[in-house]
């Protein structure tokens, strides 16, 4: 069977790595996006912490034994502690600054992090099996769908779609919102702006690393394997709009899927495409999709 | 959160037109100390640290005087670089001509992108800088004159105008020299003179200098423009100095360590793109035998500048003397 001249098979296949690649675009993108709406700032440490996710789960399996369901909860909490860390002891003191300062030392942070892995662990990855409850996968008829990438999707698509309630539809939501547009105000009416900096922060770079998690038995754990993912993140997130919730998550599962279908059609451009859609949305809405015109 | 005054991003840039004495004075030391050099330092080293203080100086023209941060200037270094050893391996192109053609190279992709970006302001503007910078590098990994992973190797150098042969390492030198030296004055009479004093007017307030007339647009175009010509001069200089062109030199590492050069050396100041360029080039010779901790220590230097040093060697060193350097 073939659509277009491609055997199902194939663009099913592309379709799922799409879905795939979408799941850690969106995870990631909606990361930044939340950091960047209260603190301004672009994150430049995310791939570092994304790949620091996964170095727990791979620490947490080799010294304490324990397993994968462990280290979806643990290691987005200690990549967050570290986080809060960095905020507390550095970040907040650039926040009378240009805003530029914020993305120059998360940047520095960025090379630290990832040469110190790198000198401990070289370049090349350490395998990281996934769950036994996840493993093999179901026959569809017209594809075989491994249990452990239908699990990536789901799960990912569940963490967005909350973080999206709790940030649009509940009362903490509004907070964070109100103290996004004027965060003095909100400070006068007795809320505590700079914790929920921090904590924001934290949360932040909490999803980074629990994306970590999840790409850990797809691919391998590597020192720099967040070094070149988030810098497509970063054009995921200006083509969505910076700041924007829903925007991060649509355009990171739509932009995975269409480079999947790129790579069946049209293989050179694979790499590039999302880069070329971006120039296309800049000429058009020099917002983002979603972006709220400044 | 609004940014004071003094505290943005290439705050440090000298008010007054004209050129001041202590501003002559350090460029007299600047070129006996780089004319003396080779006979005292291996004069390689000196090379590609020329080449990428002059990349500095140019990334600098946009920072420090138009306040737009890039992080995709190696786009432009590396793509000058590919053209310049193209045209020279492939075309035979001399010396001369091959350097032309890939400034020319790096101007058009500098029209291109600049036309792109310039509509955007501050994390907007650097994060679209470097996903274009990375579509250029994607486009240079897989186009098959840029010899993908090998690279174009063993550029002939030529003979410069039919006279100079840059096989010999000291005549190279002060032809790099005299690119290096040229390309600093260039910036710095571009820096000063009206267009220049314009640029400084839209970065301290852009609403205002569209309201005295000024077509605020054209002016950050033209500076995007001669800024990524000025770094594809070094990159096709550095080319034919390494008889390589390669992918580093596209990768955003290298427009990140751009950034590093100038932030250390002093964001917006006339010499410490140059002074970085050498503090940098000179770590990296030699904490090159260590690997992956050269990128630990660049980080390390990224987080004490920002943390404590916003000004630079150099911003330091004019604000104690109390003059512009």
């Amino acid at each position: 069977m073939t659509i277009l001249g491609v055997p199902t098979q194939a663009l099913f296949g592309q379709l799922l790595i799409g879905l795939i690649n979408g799941a850690f675009y969106a995870l990631l993108s909606l990361g930044l996006s939340v950091i960047f709406g209260l603190l301004n700032i672009i994150n430049f440490t995310h791939g570092a912490q994304y790949m620091m996710g996964a170095f727990v789960a791979y620490f947490l399996l080799q010294w304490a034994g324990l397993g994968y369901w462990w280290a979806l909860l643990i290691a987005p909490v200690v990549v967050g502690i570290t986080g809060i860390v960095l905020e507390r002891t550095m970040l907040k003191r650039l926040y009378q600054l240009d805003h530029l300062y914020g993305l120059l030392l998360t940047f520095g942070f960025a090379l630290i992090i990832q040469g110190l892995f790198r000198h401990e662990y070289g370049s090349s990855g350490l395998p990281y099996s996934m769950p036994r409850e996840l493993a093999g996968g179901q026959n569809l008829g017209f594809m075989f769908l491994p249990n452990y990438r239908a699990w990536v999707i789901v799960f990912s698509l569940a963490v967005c779609l909350t973080t999206w309630y709790v940030i649009e539809r509940t009362r903490l939501g509004s907070y964070l919102r109100a103290a996004t547009e004027n965060p003095a105000l909100v400070q006068a009416f007795g809320i505590n702006v700079p914790r929920m900096i921090t904590l924001t922060y934290g949360f932040g770079v909490g999803l980074a690393a629990l994306a970590g998690v999840l790409a850990a038995p797809i691919y391998q754990v590597n020192p720099l394997m967040g070094a070149d993912l988030i810098i497509v993140v970063f054009a995921v997130v200006v083509i969505g709009g910076l700041g924007s919730i829903m925007g991060s998550i649509v355009t990171g599962f739509a932009l995975g899927v269409v480079e999947g279908f790129t790579k069946v059609f049209y293989p050179e451009a694979s790499n590039t495409v999302i880069f070329v859609i971006m120039a296309l949305v800049l000429l058009v809405r020099p917002s983002g999709l979603f972006g709220r015109a400044s | 959160m609004t940014a004071t005054a003094n505290e943005y991003v290439g705050a440090a840039a000298p008010a007054e037109t004209g050129v001041p004495i202590p501003q002559v004075v350090a460029f007299g030391v600047m070129t006996t100390i780089l004319v003396a050099a080779p006979f005292l330092v291996y004069p390689v080293f000196l090379m590609k640290a020329l080449c990428f203080a002059l990349f500095a100086c140019a990334f600098n023209l946009l920072i420090g005087y138009v306040g737009l941060l890039s992080f995709g200037h190696a786009a432009f270094l590396g793509a000058a670089g590919y053209g310049a050893a193209h045209s020279a391996k492939a075309w035979g192109f001399p010396p001369e001509l091959a350097i032309l053609f890939g400034t020319a190279v790096a101007a058009a992709l500098g029209v291109v992108i600049g036309a792109l970006a310039i509509r955007s302001k501050g994390i907007y503007f650097a994060n679209i800088t470097l996903a274009f910078a990375q579509m250029v590098y994607f486009f240079s990994v897989q186009a098959g004159f840029t010899g993908g992973e090998d690279g174009i190797q063993s550029v002939p150098r030529g003979t410069l105008l039919g006279v100079l042969n840059l096989n010999e390492t000291l005549t190279l030198y002060f032809v790099v020299l005299a690119i290096f030296l040229a390309g600093f004055l260039l910036i710095y009479r571009a820096i000063h003179s009206p267009f220049g004093q314009v640029l400084k007017a839209i970065r301290e307030n852009e609403p205002r200098a569209v309201s005295l007339g000024y077509r605020a647009e054209r002016y950050k175009l033209l500076a995007f423009v001669l800024s990524a010509t000025f770094a594809g001069l070094a990159g096709a200089t550095k080319a034919l100095v390494f008889q390589l062109a390669s992918l580093t030199d596209v990768h955003w590492t290298m427009s990140g360590e751009v950034v590093l050069m100038t932030l250390l050396g002093g964001l917006g100041t006339v010499f410490g793109p140059v002074v970085g360029a050498f503090i940098v080039m000179a770590l990296e010779n030699y904490l090159s035998q260590l690997g992956a901790w050269v990128t630990v220590v660049q980080g390390v230097i990224f987080v004490v500048c920002v943390l404590t040093f916003r000004r630079g060697v150099i911003g330091e060193l004019g604000n104690l003397l109390r003059k512009s350097l």
